[in-house]
């Protein structure tokens, strides 16, 4: 993948059938990664996984609101990026901040997610950790490692700081 | 964030990616509480920061990560926040402050190499006739603990923002600490 401007699409996949997408040979040669995600997975929920690691290496902290009520929950040695659940029928949003993809410490992830389905929906902002510090140089994206629905769009792009 | 920024540039129609920049970034020493951004160039519609953080804190897994600007270190602040910390949400807010509040940063007693982060917009900083709002998503995880937050920040003053002094409330930013800082241009 090529290395350029500051803030600069890497790639971009969009399903034709249902499945999941993978952006590999990331390069190096950024600070941090973003995936703007959109689409739709039959309400399970939008993850990622880094470098094929499908062990108990993940954990999350999330809080959201559901249009009556805040909530906050987490889940220890996950086995997933946990994004937030997906639409049905009307595009969920998902966006993935990964912070020092390619550097030496645990990686931690911001994610901001959105779904409204006219009479229900949700908001929701999750902190993600990845506990390894290897360089990430590929990243599946899925829904809870399953299929996302066809037509869910994914663009990975690369943040480059002075 | 940035998506939500780009989105609206790109959206309105004809600016690209490059309006998006680099203008600095700054690393930790280990032996000072406080990063500072100075001469920050007029050029830009907004501002963004995002921060991977951890200090040496003795005995903390987290440390407060204030935000202050132009060296303004009077009660001239107010900030509003959200927060889960994995059972509940909840929120506050404080007048008359002497700093913004991002969110927290991890400490010494946190799990080794386990960093907070946040990504800071600061909105129309340059001008000179409206008080500056800065906004903040901010969050760290240790496997068991931690907490996601969304903050804003009031500078409540009408003067161009030029320097940004990030600091701890106690210790010393690590030497894996980074602040990148961005340039967000409008048409």
């Amino acid at each position: 993948m090529p290395a350029g401007a500051t803030y600069e699409p890497l790639a971009t996949s969009t399903l034709g059938s249902a499945g999941t997408i993978t952006f590999s040979s990331i390069s190096g040669s950024y600070t941090d990664l973003r995936i703007v995600l959109v689409g739709t997975a039959s309400g399970n929920t939008f993850a990622l996984r880094f470098n094929g690691d499908s062990g108990t290496n993940y954990s999350y902290t999330q809080m959201n609101g559901n249009g009556s009520a805040v909530a906050s929950s987490r889940v220890s040695n996950n086995s997933l990026i946990y994004g937030w659940t997906s639409g049905t029928t009307n595009p969920a949003m998902c966006s993935f901040d990964i912070f020092s993809y390619a550097g030496a410490t645990n990686k931690t992830v911001l994610v901001v997610g959105s779904r409204d389905n006219v009479a229900s929906g949700s908001v929701a902002r999750v902190v993600n950790l990845w506990r390894n510090t290897a360089a990430i140089t590929s990243i599946v994206v899925s829904a809870n490692g399953g299929n996302m629905d066809s037509g869910t769009t994914a663009t990975l792009y690369g943040i480059k700081a002075a | 964030m940035i998506g939500a920024l780009v989105a609206g540039i790109t959206g309105s129609g004809g600016a690209s990616l490059s309006s998006y920049e680099s203008i600095a970034t700054a690393t930790g020493t280990g032996s000072s509480g406080t990063i500072t951004f100075s001469s920050i160039p007029s050029t830009f519609k907004h501002l963004q920061i995002r921060g991977l953080m951890r200090t040496d804190e003795a005995g903390a897994t987290e440390t407060n990560c204030y935000i202050q600007v132009n060296g303004a270190t009077g009660s001239s602040y107010a900030y509003h926040w959200l927060r889960g910390n994995g059972t509940t949400a909840a929120a506050a807010g404080a007048a008359s402050q002497t700093f913004t509040f991002p969110g927290n940063a991890t400490g010494a007693a946190a799990t080794a190499s386990v960093m907070g982060v946040f990504v800071a917009d600061i909105l129309d900083y340059g001008s000179t006739t409206k008080n500056k709002t800065l906004r903040y998503f901010a969050g760290y995880d240790l496997n068991g603990s931690g907490e996601v937050r969304v903050s804003s920040g009031l500078y409540n003053a009408t003067t161009a923002i030029s320097s940004i002094e990030i600091k701890t409330s106690s210790g010393n930013w690590t030497t894996a600490t980074t602040f990148a800082l961005y340039g967000i241009k409008e048409a």
